[in-house]
């Protein structure tokens, strides 16, 4: 059998260590202190004593080791991060190395995937780190050759003199270096510099993922580990009444059933052992709350709209007086279905709970969140408890909640053994933690010269929270403005999706923008701007969005589409700002046998400066077929409080037949980086919507697109 | 529960497991080859995507009795250095996200280019189609396909 290869930080402080001196350089992801850099021996680092929070380690042959944080699933922090530290050490490429760190939240913060923010939280850390190592290494050569460190040069892993030709490695220059003192205040490049950030570098990882290595938690195996799968009650609303797993017991390689809280788990030998028993359990529940269906969220949704009982969440101006003296009134509804986050590996965890600790491996975008929840769980400290990271096949938030490594560590500690919890297709889709059904309704008054003088918004959900995103455009550019919204409180549970509550929000939005628009006789855009130019000129409120990067966005979608100068295509604009970005989308539709089909989006970013312009190219792409896909196709539907899709043949998921061209662009402004995981998810509904109604006069209130309008993408 | 014989990627394995085992978790839980990939249990998004007679099934659904002597050829066996030219052509153009989906993705997609060395776009995106990819690799996936086809010639 094959075990999961583990890059812990044990391994690769020995890696360090045995590599027979060389230069560590531990360097802080704690504090204000940007990056407090030490210079660390190679003793300190085998006794693991050290109080430096990571290492960045170049051997006297040459590699450069950093290890890296943040869970990765597929976002590729794995490669840009290492980018980083490699452009300001002015390192050979080739000669990186990144591993994989667990959860040490005495070493690290934020080890978090969510929310597109690893980057700009460490950007000066790493830069700074790289920075550091570089300058000692130019001081131990002008060392070395009796010159003034100002007359070098450092180059793919050298040191330069120019004057004379000389070059000496950074392998060869490690050992002589970490005797130097750190310099305190050290010169970063500046970014017109750049030789690595904002190239394409590919996947630090491919050679393993192409070749079929152990990297995910559903491919780690523990000699000794059980397997276990779990059955959940089938509808939300529904508790355990009672089990009769005689039959499940007696089947070949089942070791226990196990009943807690309201699941019962068939723990056995092997993943298909489990499953084959779970079929043969007999359990009944009973309800102990509303059972939903999805005609009772729509009903509902209906009265939310109308409840006199909504937490305001922006107001300015006189709205009432802005719609009384309005020369026009646009009003229109919005909605949006549940969905399943559906990661193409479904959760899974293992543990391990022993007298003396805990042992957690898995995929999960919060380790420091389940662990402690697990601690208090388990009623252990936390740092009895250690969590190893998988690779994650995918996560688009499902992974932000730890139900399923709980319900690991709760099976573990009731069998005492060591046990896999593994979820089915059917589990993940069914289990819950969707992205909530969300309702819209938005009116916009006008006055005679179709400006934009009033607007409301109302947001309603289902465990929803705030489904507004209040502070956001058109907020500061509308003098009469409220925003408002009402909860209900579902069984059926959810959480944060893929740009949680924008990745519906945006669609609504921008469609209804659109249709101001086209009520108010303006071109789309120019509305946008007029919108944008009097938000800049005469804010109302506070602004937190950035108009002049919103507009640029804006120029370079409208520059590379060629909006409104194509005459045989229509075309559809959406631009949105989220998780610090800012991205514009033209969505372009064809019709084909009187059927409107999405041929191509552009796509124009603005994320500040690209690290990595290969996986940036292919984050926005992803995000805008992620985006498409969801607005397109994907619906869970609800009947007596259980989901009627509970797989790949029911819910569908964008296939490649169904992809367009899509053509991506990055504002070049050489602002720090911000987020790229979520924000170009939020645009491609309206973009796609926006040009669907240019092409057959028909507005997408509702998603998903295809089954209600019967359409068709290439 | 019987044990069985099979040939995968040029040897010889045993597997004491019940008739009805898909092969997907022989292969992951007895023969410990995880790099084929479990996502649906169904046939419906191929990441469990192997070859048996140079043909690319699912082994989510294969029962493990009705091999018999067929060679089956996993991601593990695809080229003994990782340098099928699908595979190189996965690296060039960058493909992975996530990565979980992409050995059943090239197994599809070594399978088609056994038979047709040549697919035009549209006899890549015909035989692709069955095989999901969450990330939306899509696009990379068609541009490695179509290069693979090139170092293949």
């Amino acid at each position: 059998m094959s075990t999961l290869s583990k890059p812990s930080r044990r391994n690769f402080v020995k890696l360090a260590a045995t590599a027979g001196g060389g230069l560590f350089l531990g360097f802080s992801w704690t504090g204000s202190v940007a990056s407090a850099l030490e210079v660390v021996s190679d003793k300190a680092l085998a006794s693991g004593t050290l109080d430096f929070n990571s290492y960045l380690a170049l051997s006297p042959d040459g590699i450069v080791t950093i290890l890296s944080p943040n869970p990765e699933l597929g976002q590729n922090i794995k490669t840009s991060f290492p980018m980083i530290v490699a452009e300001e050490l002015d390192a050979d490429w080739t000669k990186v190395k990144v591993v994989q760190a667990p959860l040490d939240t005495t070493k690290f913060e934020r080890q978090v995937t969510g929310g597109s923010g690893a980057v700009p939280h460490s950007w000066e850390r790493l830069r700074k780190a790289g920075a550091t190592a570089r300058q000692m290494l130019v001081e131990a050569a002008a060392k070395r050759w009796k010159v003034p460190a100002s007359s070098l040069k450092t180059e793919n892993g050298m040191v330069l003199n120019p004057k004379n030709g000389k070059k000496l490695s950074y392998g060869d220059l490690a050992t002589a270096a970490a005797k130097l003192p750190v310099p305190t205040d050290v010169k970063l490049k500046d970014p017109k510099d750049f030789k690595l950030i904002g190239t394409a570098v590919r996947n630090v990882d491919n050679h393993e993922i192409l070749t079929g290595k152990p990297l995910y938690g559903l491919d780690f195996y523990r000699e000794g580990m059980l397997f276990a799968v779990i059955q959940r009650p089938e509808a939300f609303g529904m508790k355990l009444k009672s089990v009769d797993a005689a039959a499940a017991k007696a089947m070949p390689g089942i070791v226990d059933v196990v009943t807690f809280k309201n699941n019962v788990a068939v723990v056995g030998k092997s993943t298909w052992q489990v499953n084959k028993a779970r079929k043969a359990l007999k359990i009944s529940y009973t309800p102990d709350a509303a059972l939903e269906s999805s005609a009772d969220h729509d009903r509902i949704f209906k009265e939310l709209l109308d409840s006199p009982e909504a937490t305001v969440r922006r107001k300015d101006g006189d709205v009432e007086a802005a719609f009384k003296s309005a020369a026009k009134v646009v009003k229109s509804e919005y909605q949006c279905p549940f969905l399943s986050h559906s990661p193409m590996e479904p959760m899974n965890f293992f543990a391990h709970v022993r007298p003396d600790g805990v042992e957690l491996v898995g995929p999960t975008q919060t380790p420091e969140m389940a662990r402690g929840q697990v601690a208090k769980l388990l009623d252990i400290a936390p740092e009895k408890i250690t969590v190893e990271l998988t690779r994650l096949g995918g996560g688009f938030g499902r992974r932000l909640s730890a139900d399923y490594v709980l319900e690991a560590a709760e099976l573990s500690s009731l069998i005492k053994a060591p046990v896999k919890v593994i979820w089915t297709r059917e589990d993940d889709m069914t289990g819950g933690t969707y992205r909530p059904a969300v309702r819209y309704r938005f009116e916009a008054a006008l006055d005679a010269k179709g400006n934009m003088i009033g607007y409301k918004l109302r947001g309603v959900g289902m465990n929803a929270g705030n489904p507004t995103r209040e502070d956001n455009f058109p907020s500061g550019a509308v003098d009469n403005l409220l925003i408002d919204s009402v909860d209900h409180k579902s069984p059926i549970t959810t959480g944060p999706w893929r740009a949680p509550i924008t990745n519906f929000l945006a669609f609504a939005e921008q469609s209804f923008l659109d249709e101001v628009a086209h009520a108010a006789g303006k071109d789309p855009v120019a509305f946008r701007l007029e919108l944008l130019a009097k938000a800049k000129k005469e804010p109302v409120g506070e602004v937190k969005y950035d108009i002049d990067r919103m507009k640029g966005v804006i120029d370079l979608a409208v520059e590379k589409s060629g909006w409104g100068r194509k005459k045989d295509i229509a075309q559809g604009f959406s631009v949105y700002f989220s998780h610090r970005s800012y991205v514009a989308q033209v969505g372009e539709v064809a019709m084909q046998d009187n059927q409107p089909v999405v041929k191509k989006i552009y796509a124009a970013a603005d994320c500040g400066m690209v690290i990595n312009l290969s996986g940036a190219y292919q984050q926005v792409r992803g995000g805008i077929v992620d985006g498409l896909g969801h607005a397109m196709y994907s619906n869970l539907t609800f009947k007596n409080g259980a989901p009627e899709q509970n797989n790949f043949n029911g819910y569908r998921l964008i296939r490649m037949k169904e992809v367009p061209e899509v053509d991506v662009h990055f504002v070049n402004n050489g602002i720090d980086p911000t987020g790229l995981g979520e924000p170009a998810l939020p645009p491609t509904g309206g973009a796609v919507a926006n040009a669907i109604f240019k092409a057959t006069g028909k507005r997408l209130y509702d998603q998903p697109f295809a089954e209600q309008q019967g359409l068709k993408t290439v | 529960m019987a044990t069985y014989t099979l040939q995968i990627n040029g040897r010889r394995y045993e597997a004491d497991v019940e008739a009805d085992t898909p092969l997907l978790w022989v292969l992951r839980d007895h023969l410990g080859l995880v790099g084929t990939k479990y996502g649906c249990g169904i046939a419906q998004c191929g990441a469990c995507t192997v070859h048996m007679n140079g043909n690319a099934v699912r082994s989510c659904v294969f029962p493990v009795s009705a091999i018999g002597t067929a060679p089956i050829t996993t991601i593990e066996g695809l080229s003994e250095k990782g340098d099928h030219p699908v595979q190189q052509a996965w690296e060039e153009v960058d493909v992975p996200q996530c990565g979980y989906c992409q050995a059943g993705q090239m197994m599809t997609a070594s399978a088609l280019l056994s038979k047709n060395p040549n697919p035009s776009e549209e006899e890549i995106v015909s035989a692709m189609n069955g095989n999901i990819c969450r990330c939306g690799t899509y696009h990379r996936i068609r541009e490695a396909v179509a290069l693979a086809a090139t170092k293949t010639k």
